[in-house]
């Protein structure tokens, strides 16, 4: 069988979640006969007929029609055609959505895809990470699956959850991230992983930034020995702070990678819950990667500077690793 | 008599128009009730009435049927809410912060509603019950439960400025869903009349835009708004898709409790937007035979027995104890952080 990419594990979990539950169903712009933006619906409506709807350009009331959806009783799968444009449909998510629960005890099982992140070329409007914002609002999931097995299974338990889950896909792992098949240890959401495993340092990040801190961990491996523990967290809310600070407790130092922006957001809280909970475990004041605090810049020698790269991470490392 | 269909039809409209003002009067009891209480001091936060609005309110809501239609009730619809058959009670509970009202005292005063019966809780984000209703009516569709089955809210003249309600009614105009839709244009959105918060001449020439049927009544008519809402709910139930309502009225109390409503220009409230569709209702009931003064006499002393118990019985019930609360946003445990 030829390789399996990140997109093809949405593809294959859309289809599967439909296939199993009759209540599932897709709502987004261009997701019906065109297959959506980058195709993660193709062919889909044709094999599940009505239940595969074309969305007007009305992010905030898409949001509105799946939460009324799924209040009643259906499944949606939300597909934002970019995960920046789901700021449109914020007002409905985080008070609509996230509060329904607590308020009323009818939970909101709905799914909303972001495509997320930056690719070369895509600039300030087509490349942002949401994920800390949205992880703000209690009553909301947050998760952010790196590997093709990850994007797979956690798009299916997203989709049989019963609370509102936000999917933040990366969309620079689309076409470039393969594997063999989609099989994989399906941890369950809410559960980080030890990507790499080491005892000198601990990475902990999440959606492509992996592959990047991966990348780096081999690169310092070559370089001096040193050996980076890479932790994935899979899901930033509910965050898994039991899985860090057993790494923290491991290593002793930690950097906290990010691809969003620095002010705030999933690295602060990754080193505030370690400095809280584990400061004792700490040989050295903890670092965080994140962007640069300006808008994603659309040129790719812009780009690629603006986001951590696997020589920016290393050199963060030797930083903490000398410290 | 019965025998005779149009004696039939005559009896159930007779019976439609004595429920409509029913809740009316039950609503506008309550609402003096919840006035005094806040002014009392027994009430935490704001309370938010809809004096003025009861016909536009009731005569919708009392043309859905409660377990299958789906309704989303909005700041003043305290009179739709009692005819669609939302307790007394669930009212007063949520107001005096019991919790065994609907929302626990996890959210109070009109912010209640019970989703699992059909009715929404509202958020307090003008418009964003629209497509939540447009949702609910989808998914029906999607189990094939649609057939006959409506969805309704209403909404205030300024709401209409908002991005949701374009998003909301365009969507559920492109779905041909069964919405019903009600403006209720009380010429002022807190402070802001009408001339600060639209440029066209009337609400209802939107419906056209939207590819949409509207329809304009005079929201102090009690008899005239049951004849537009019943026009426009079984449009919607034979799928003639959303129907855009609006209705003219004044609003004849503050935004809330704590606003005197000062800014009302007197001029208004001397015209015909400014009568009471309580009082217009009333004459319309004892002129056309719908009811006489001895019964409406004998439901007002009903509402206010039943108003009094239920405040007296929400006052009686505990308050939310913090430490009994299990602080959870979400259904699965799981998910939920300690902090």
């Amino acid at each position: 069988m030829s390789d399996v990419t990140y997109i093809d594990a949405i593809h294959a979990a859309l289809d599967e979640a439909m296939e199993r539950d009759p209540d599932v169903f897709l709502y987004g712009q261009d997701i019906g006969k065109f297959g959506g933006a980058f195709k993660a619906t193709k062919g889909l409506q044709e094999k599940y007929p009505g239940r595969v709807l074309d969305a007007p350009i009305s992010e905030d009331a898409m949001a509105g029609v799946a939460i009324g959806a799924a209040i009643e009783g259906a499944r949606p799968v939300l597909e934002m055609q970019f995960a920046d444009f789901s700021s449109v449909a914020f007002n409905q998510i985080i008070n609509q959505a996230a509060t329904h629960y607590y308020r009323t005890g009818v939970p909101v099982p709905l799914t909303m895809r972001l495509p997320s992140g930056g690719t070369p070329g895509s600039g300030p409007f087509h490349s942002q990470s949401m994920e800390a914002i949205y992880s703000h609002y209690p009553g909301l999931v947050v998760v952010t699956p790196a590997t093709v097995a990850d994007a797979h299974s956690m798009l299916l338990d997203s989709i049989a959850m019963n609370d509102p889950v936000i999917y933040c896909e990366h969309k620079f792992l689309y076409r470039w991230l393969k594997s063999e098949n989609l099989s994989g240890d399906r941890l369950p959401i809410g559960k980080a992983r030890i990507t790499r495993p080491g005892k000198h340092a601990t990475v902990v990040t999440y959606s492509a930034m992996v592959h990047e801190a991966v990348r780096a961990a081999e690169m310092l491996y070559k370089d001096g020995g040193w050996e980076i523990e890479v932790v994935d967290l899979r899901s930033v809310k509910p965050l898994d702070t039991d899985t860090i600070i057993a790494s923290v407790a491991r290593t002793g130092r930690l950097l906290a990678l990010g691809e969003a922006f620095p002010w705030g957001g999933v690295t602060a809280e990754v080193v505030s819950r370690v400095c809280a909970d584990g400061f004792h475990l700490l040989d050295a004041p903890p670092v965080r990667l994140n962007s640069k605090d300006t808008p994603i810049p659309y040129h790719p020698k812009l780009w690629s500077s603006h986001r951590p790269t696997p020589e920016s991470i290393a050199e963060e490392l030797r930083k903490l690793l000398d410290y | 008599m019965d025998d005779n269909p149009k004696d039939l039809d005559q009896s159930s409209e007779r019976s439609h128009v004595r429920r409509v003002f029913h809740a009316m009067l039950t609503a506008r009891i309550l609402e003096n009730k919840l006035g005094s209480l806040y002014k009392a001091g027994k009430i935490v936060g704001g309370v938010y009435l809809g004096k003025g609005q009861e016909a536009v309110s009731a005569s919708m809501a009392a043309c859905l049927e409660k377990g299958r239609d789906v309704y989303a009730p909005l700041i003043r619809d305290q009179a739709g809410r009692t005819a669609f058959g939302e307790e007394i009670l669930d009212c007063t509970r949520t107001y005096l912060g019991s919790v065994k009202g609907p929302m626990r005292g996890r959210d109070g005063n009109i912010h209640r509603g019970r989703p699992a019966e059909g009715m929404l809780a509202m958020i307090s984000h003008l418009g964003a019950a629209i497509p939540v209703i447009a949702g609910m009516l989808l998914a029906k569709r999607l189990k094939g439960e649609l057939d006959g089955v409506v969805g309704a809210t209403c909404v205030g003249d300024g709401c209409t400025s908002t991005g949701a309600f374009h998003e909301g009614l365009n969507t559920a105009a492109v779905e041909k869903l069964p919405l019903i839709l009600t403006v209720a244009n009380n010429q002022y959105a807190y402070s802001t009349p009408n001339d600060r918060q639209f440029a066209c001449h009337d609400l209802v020439d939107k419906a056209l835009g939207y590819g949409v049927r509207g329809h304009s009544v005079d929201g102090t008519d009690m008899l005239a708004c049951i004849k537009v809402m019943q026009e426009a709910v079984t449009r919607a139930r034979e799928g003639d898709g959303p129907q855009l309502v609006v209705a003219s009225m004044l609003r004849l109390t503050g935004h809330g409790e704590h606003d005197d409503g000062s800014y009302v220009a007197a001029a208004l409230k001397s015209s015909g937007l400014g009568r009471d569709s309580i009082e217009v209702g009333m004459k319309q009931l004892i002129e056309g035979g719908f009811a006489t003064v001895e019964e409406i006499e004998q439901w007002q002393q009903e509402a206010a027995d039943q108003v009094q118990q239920a405040v007296a019985i929400a006052q009686k019930e505990d308050d939310p104890d913090p430490f009994k609360d299990d602080w959870m946003a979400y259904s699965n445990p799981e998910m939920q952080m300690q902090r």
